[in-house]
This record gives structure tokens, C-alpha cells and sequence, in this order.
């Protein structure tokens, strides 16, 4: 009888357990409205998303191209070089981190792999943007600096994607390499480079579609590319040059997205 | 059986290798030049760079007491965005799932409208936003809201696809109505996916909006945008360390529940 | 075996850092050119045993002599030396799936060649010409130049026979060499080995699971259980019976020696 009624006062627990997490998250989201003033909408907010409306179906097709080297396409182009180098360049710098970062043989706590992933959380968490102001306090404005960002920033997506797929790769050539007399360049070039290259492969293009998106908004601290003169129609409300822009790059990352995407499909 | 191929001229000498290889120099070349990249002039500067690093290194610890509000404020946007988008997605997810529509127009547009939100960064929608609501937090929410609804609608629209096909036969076969089905054999089985997407969101969004202050849409990026005006670096560090602080708690808590959910 | 031994183990155990026993006083003569069998249950440490000979894993006490050279204390270019005279057969093949045939026959060769040479593959003409060799020997001359993973299980394994044949090994350890294949290229895979141990008088030792192959390749046949060498003896003594005893489990033993 008495253990009936211990596991009947469990069974009670469990059914209100529910009732626990609402309130919780009750609070947290009474926390999170009290957070946001709703009072701050401008009383032209209405028109002017009109005007935007209006400049994305008016885009001012003049601004494509006109030889300046400062239309559209010239800026899109500079946007998706940025991003195309700078994915080049993190991809390399990545790969030494990746091996700093992976866990291989047991799994528990490890000093060089901890170490590894804690500094690319790190680059991770390290704002792009921040990263590209100061770049452009050392190589000055323009779309260098957003190379340079690019590269370093997504040193910490990448090398954790890398360092991953190293640790989940077959071990058995980098094994046979090493019993038939290899030593470790060795084993590293013959065994475990082709084996994980293909997903290493994958993983840039893959850092590559989101780098071109990063690389359009650079500008808008001045690290070159589209962003500055998008910014700059913004401010001024030219919204047919807004439209235009942003058509502009709805298309290109469309298309980048997609042949990617089916290279990726053809490397796996 | 045991003769060694031969093999053609373009084999032989990897033709087909050394043309990629070729052009993907010539790529990294052009993209090179495009962008004025210039690593002479780089590392003549690098005193410039090291010097803002030194600066940086010295926080400004007497305004951490100034950041902590910023802070919080950034993590309500990210709840209120996260949750707004997220609520939006998940009509149009359904709508976009194969396995529910079978109206191959309608799901074509839909997922079309998706993928066009998807392509805009966050940033960008960020400056859109600052000009439509003007500078402030509702701008960031907004912003948020549009991020997170591009890309849960698309995580959630695969969970929705990869569910058991057997329990929406049996409703049907019962004489269920379309709504009934979502709601007695989709979302049962989808739920713990969609709050383990909605955190993962969070995350993403959390750190998104710690910069989006830079354009005026609120939180700490306002403060991030000042200290570098005014070349006060140590302030700056004080707030990418918070930044940071914050982004390994939320994702250390919700990567727990995640794995608790799943 | 009237020959002195190539590998000697005196008095050689293991412990995992986890405590577990890999190896228990092993003591083991080996006669250049005899090919060894090694049968037990998985787990019984027949791949741990196989693993000291090249120094794939360290061993805790005892010494092990290749060549009357102990090679326990063994480090960096000697230790590389001694692998390089050792070839090993896997039972996943262990191929670099993405790499072509040539490449991966070649690979067996790195020992031979320093690290900006390999890696560069600028290979010998005499090598090159001898990876093409010893993919015919295994009767896959055809394939140089196709990639590793087009090929069949039992094709993989006899590249990678032709990548231990390579390095001109004086020993070959091959683990578990068919577990992975079905039962016709088992034949062949197991007649390369018998080649490699007739013609070039190379000692191979073998770990196996089935009872019959043993029996019609082995000139000898040495038995583990819980890491304890519990059986030895000539090809021309084994009897069926034997080699069953060797495969109850620990516990049913035990319990019968008890009774007995």
C-alpha cells in the first residue's frame, strides 16, 4: 500500500510537470515584451514602405551598368570577389586550425582539442562587422578590408566544420600508411588529406553562399562592395536605387545558392 | 585481363586538372586584383592593427555597468523576433511541406517567396527597417521577425516532410478534414523538432542582433557603433566581451534543451 | 624449423590504460617463412598480438625480438625502418577510397623515399614499374589507373596486398583479411597470401575466424583466449576437436575444467 501511494504522488508530479515549464516560459517572454518599447514607429513609416514598394517594382534600370565602375554590376561582382577570396584564403588558414581543434582517439576532456574549439568559438562570436572596421583602421576603406574580414571570420565556422569531419573520418589509410613505414607528413599527404578533401570541398562552398551575403552588407561600414551605395540610397531615399539593388543581389545570391548547391550534390 | 591500360594524351597528363587548376588560379588572381588586395601595404600597416589590439586588450571594466541593460535588451529583441517570425512560418511551412499540399502551384509559390526572404541579410533588412519604424528596438524585432521567418519556415517545412506518412492516412481515412490532420497527426509528431528549431534560431538570432544596433535598430550594437566612433576601444572590448558572454550562455543552455528534446 | 626465428616474443603483456588485459605472458617463436595462423574469439587479443609485432600498439612488459633485434624501444626513424619491413593486410581494406589504384599501390612505398619526394609523388621509374608488377601478381593489372572505391571488396583487399608487397617486407601480418568478403574471393585473397609466403619466402601471419581455412593454409596454428596463448601447435597435429575447445567461451572452460 504505501509504495502505491509513493509512485500515485510521482505520477501527480509528472502530470503537472507541464504547468512548470508554461509558467517558465511565461516569464521569460513577460520579461521579453517589457524589453521592447512598441511606442517608436514613425508616423511615416506607412508611406515610406510604399515608396519601397514602389522603388522595387521602379527599379532605376540606369544605375546596371554605365561604365563607371561603380554600377551595379561592377559592385556586384567586387561583392562576390570579396566573398570568392576571402573563402579561398579562411579556407586555407583553417585547415591547421582544424587539426588544433579536433578530438581524436577517446572521448574526454582534451587540452589542444578544448583549446582549439574554445579560440574558434571565439572567432566565431567575434562580430564581422567589428572585425571589418578595424581592418579598414589598418589597410583603409575599401573592399581589402572586407577580404580580410571575410577571411578571418569565417575561420571559426570553418575550422569547426573541418575539424568535425576530421574527427568522424575512417582512420584505417592514415592507419595503413603508418604501419607500412610512413611517418606523419607522409600519412597526412597520402591518407587522411584525400580522404577528408571532398567534405572540406563541400563545407567552403557551402561557407561561400553565406559569405556572399556577408560580403554585401561589409559595405555598409565601408568595406567595400554593394553595401556602401545601398546604404547610401537608403539614407538619401532614392528608392528606385534601393530596388534596384536589392533586386541585384536577391538574383545573384539566387543564382550563386544554386550552383553551389548542385556542385555540392556532385561532390558527395 | 592483366594488361596495363594505356592511356589517352588528356589522362596521361591530366588535362582536365590542370585547366580547372588553371582557371581557379587565374580566378584567385583576378578576385585578387578586383579587390585591390595588397598584403605589402598590409603588413606595413600591421603596427596600425596591433596597436587597436593593445587598446582593445585594456577594457574599460568601469563601463561594464553601462552595458548590462544594452545586453538585455538585445536578448528580448531576439525573443520577440524569434517568436513573431517563427509563429508566421509555421502556416506558410505547412503550406510548403509536399507531403500536405499537394498543389504543386501553390507550394511553388510559396516556397518562391521563402527563398526570396531568404537571400536578404540581416543587416540589409536591418537599414530597410531603421528607415520604415525609424532608429530603435521595434526595428531590430522587425528585422529579426523576417530573418527567423525565412529560415524556420524551411527548417520546418523538412521536418514536416520527413514525418511518419501512416497516422495522416488513418485520419483521413476517418473522414478528417485537412486542419484536423495538421493538428491530430503533423504537429504530435513535429513539435519536439520545431521547438529544437525555434532555439536553434535563437541562437543564430542572438548573435545577429548584437550588431544590428550599428544601423540603429537597437540593443548593444548602438553601443558597439559609439565606441568605435569615438576610438574608445576599451569600451569596445567590454561589450565584445559581453557579446561573447552572452552567445556561450544562450548557446550552452540551448544546446542542452536541444539535446534533452531531441 | 630448424631456422632461427625472425620474431620472438618473451614473456610479452598488455594492459589497456583502462585496465582491461590485452595480452598475458605471451612467449612465442616464429621461424622465418612459416605461415602462422592465429585463431581465437574476438576479443581474445589476436589483433592486439598482431599489433606489436610492428609497433602499432606498445606493449606493457616482456620484449619482442624481429630479427634478434629487440624492437620494444624502438622511436622515429628506426621505429619507421622496422614498420617499412613489416606489411599489413586490414580487414577494411584501409585504401585511400578517393585515390587511384597506382597511387594507393605506391603509397606502400613511402617508407623508402623522404618526405618532400613522396610527397611531391615523384616516384622511380623502377618503383612505378614495380607497383604494375605487383598489381599483375594479384591479377589486377587492368585497374592502375581506375579509383580505389570502384573496385569490389575483394579487389581492394589484393590492392592492398600488392601495397604491402611494396615495401619487400620480410614479414606480413594480415588481420582478419576476409571477414569482410564473401566466400569466392576469399579463395583468391587467401592464395595471394600463400604466394607471397611460397615465392618470396615472406613469414605471414594470419588472424582468422574460420576453422577449414586455417587448417588448409596454416603451416602452423596458434590459439588466444582472454589474451593467453592456450594453444601451439604443427599444422600436421591439429585436429578438429582442438580447435573447437579453442572457441568456447571463457566460462564454459572454466566450468568444465572445474568438473574435470
Amino acid at each position: 500500500m504505501k509504495q502505491l501511494t509513493v509512485s500515485n504522488s510521482t505520477l501527480q508530479f509528472k502530470r503537472y510537470k507541464w504547468l512548470f515549464w508554461v509558467a517558465i516560459v511565461l516569464v521569460i517572454y513577460i520579461w521579453g515584451i517589457t524589453g521592447v518599447h512598441f511606442t517608436g514607429i514613425k508616423d511615416s513609416a506607412g508611406e515610406v514602405s510604399r515608396s519601397i514598394a514602389y522603388g522595387i517594382f521602379h527599379p532605376d534600370w540606369k544605375y546596371v551598368y554605365d561604365g563607371s565602375g561603380e554600377d551595379l554590376v561592377s559592385l556586384i561582382l567586387q561583392t562576390l570577389a570579396m566573398a570568392f577570396l576571402g573563402t579561398f584564403i579562411s579556407a586555407i588558414l583553417s585547415v591547421p586550425f582544424a587539426f588544433w581543434a579536433a578530438r581524436t582517439g577517446k572521448p574526454r576532456f582534451h587540452v589542444r582539442s578544448t583549446s582549439g574549439k574554445l579560440v574558434l568559438t571565439l572567432i566565431r562570436t567575434f562580430p564581422e562587422i567589428v572585425l571589418a572596421i578595424m581592418f579598414i583602421k589598418a589597410v583603409g576603406p575599401g573592399s581589402f578590408a572586407g577580404v580580410l574580414a571575410v577571411s578571418i571570420h569565417s575561420i571559426g565556422m570553418l575550422g569547426k566544420l573541418f575539424s568535425e569531419s576530421i574527427e568522424n573520418m575512417d582512420f584505417g589509410p592514415s592507419e595503413a600508411l603508418m604501419s607500412s613505414g610512413g611517418n606523419r607528413a607522409q600519412t597526412l599527404v597520402f591518407a587522411t588529406l584525400p580522404t577528408v578533401l571532398p567534405e572540406f570541398l563541400s563545407y567552403t562552398l557551402y561557407r561561400f553562399e553565406i559569405a556572399v551575403r556577408s560580403a554585401s552588407i561589409l559595405g555598409m561600414v565601408g568595406a567595400g562592395g554593394i553595401g556602401t551605395p545601398l546604404l547610401f540610397a537608403i539614407q538619401t531615399r532614392t528608392w528606385s536605387r534601393v530596388g534596384i539593388i536589392l533586386l541585384g543581389i536577391i538574383i545573384t545570391v539566387t543564382l550563386i545558392d544554386y550552383i553551389s548547391g548542385t556542385l555540392r550534390k556532385r561532390l558527395v | 585481363m592483366n594488361i596495363v591500360p594505356t592511356r589517352t594524351f588528356t589522362q596521361k597528363y591530366h588535362v582536365k586538372t590542370v585547366v580547372w587548376l588553371t582557371l581557379f588560379i587565374l580566378l584567385v588572381i583576378g578576385t585578387a586584383k578586383m579587390t585591390g588586395v595588397d598584403f605589402i601595404m598590409f603588413f606595413a600597416n600591421f603596427g596600425q592593427f596591433t596597436a587597436l589590439l593593445q587598446q582593445m586588450a585594456k577594457p574599460d571594466w568601469q563601463y561594464t555597468s553601462l552595458v548590462v541593460q544594452p545586453i538585455l535588451e538585445t536578448i528580448q529583441m531576439a525573443l520577440i523576433g524569434t517568436t513573431v517570425g517563427t509563429l508566421v512560418a509555421i502556416p506558410f511551412s505547412v503550406l510548403a511541406a509536399r507531403n500536405i499540399v499537394k498543389n504543386k502551384f501553390l507550394r511553388g509559390i510559396i516556397r518562391f517567396i521563402l527563398n526570396l526572404v531568404r537571400t536578404l541579410p540581416d543587416l540589409m533588412l536591418a537599414a530597410l527597417f531603421v528607415a520604415i519604424v525609424g532608429i530603435g528596438p521595434v526595428a531590430g524585432v522587425f528585422t529579426l521577425a523576417i530573418f527567423s521567418f525565412g529560415m524556420i519556415s524551411k527548417l520546418f517545412y523538412e521536418a514536416i516532410e520527413t514525418i511518419d506518412e501512416g497516422p495522416l492516412e488513418a485520419l483521413q481515412a476517418a473522414g478528417a478534414n485537412k486542419i484536423q490532420m495538421v493538428v491530430f497527426a503533423v504537429i504530435p509528431q513535429v513539435f519536439n523538432y520545431f521547438v529544437s528549431y525555434f532555439l536553434y534560431t535563437f541562437e543564430i538570432n542572438v548573435r545577429a542582433s548584437t550588431v544590428l544596433g550599428y544601423l540603429g535598430a537597437g540593443g548593444i550594437g548602438v553601443y558597439l557603433q559609439r565606441s568605435l566612433d569615438q576610438f574608445a576601444y576599451g569600451q569596445t572590448a567590454i561589450i565584445i566581451l559581453g557579446i561573447l558572454m552572452v552567445v556561450l550562455i544562450i548557446d550552452g543552455v540551448s544546446n542542452t534543451l536541444r539535446e534533452r528534446l531531441l | 624449423m630448424t631456422e632461427k626465428p625472425i620474431i620472438e616474443f618473451q614473456h610479452v603483456s598488455k594492459t589497456y590504460q583502462n585496465g582491461t588485459i590485452g595480452l598475458k605472458d605471451i612467449n612465442l617463436s616464429i621461424p622465418q617463412g612459416q605461415f602462422l595462423v592465429v585463431v581465437g574469439l574476438s576479443g581474445a587479443g589476436k589483433s592486439t598480438l598482431m599489433r606489436t609485432i610492428n609497433r602499432m600498439h606498445d606493449i606493457s612488459t616482456g620484449n619482442i625480438f624481429v630479427d634478434g633485434e629487440s624492437i620494444v624501444h624502438l622511436e622515429g626513424k628506426e621505429l619507421r625502418r622496422l614498420r617499412r619491413s613489416i606489411g599489413m593486410i586490414f580487414q577494411n581494406f584501409n585504401l585511400v577510397k578517393r585515390s587511384s589504384v597506382q597511387r594507393n599501390v605506391l603509397s606502400g612505398r613511402v617508407g623508402y623515399y623522404s618526405t618532400w619526394k613522396s610527397t611531391l609523388g615523384l616516384f622511380s621509374k623502377e618503383d612505378k614499374q614495380k607497383a604494375i608488377e605487383a598489381l599483375q601478381r594479384v591479377g589486377l593489372g587492368e585497374k592502375l589507373y581506375s579509383r580505389a572505391d570502384e573496385l569490389s571488396g575483394g579487389q581492394q583487399q589484393r590492392v592492398a596486398i600488392a601495397r604491402a608487397f611494396m615495401q619487400d617486407p620480410k614479414i606480413v601480418l594480415a588481420d582478419e583479411p576476409i571477414a569482410s568478403l564473401d566466400p569466392l574471393t576469399t579463395e583468391s585473397v587467401m592464395d595471394d597470401l600463400k604466394r607471397l609466403n611460397e615465392e618470396f619466402h615472406i613469414t605471414v601471419i594470419v588472424n582468422l575466424h574460420s576453422v577449414s581455412l586455417a587448417r588448409r593454409f596454416g603451416d602452423r596454428i596458434i590459439g588466444l583466449r582472454g589474451g593467453e596463448l592456450v594453444y601451439d601447435e604443427p599444422i600436421s597435429k591439429v585436429t578438429e576437436k582442438d580447435l573447437e575447445a579453442i572457441y568456447q567461451p571463457v566460462s564454459i572452460v572454466k566450468k568444465s575444467e572445474v568438473q574435470a
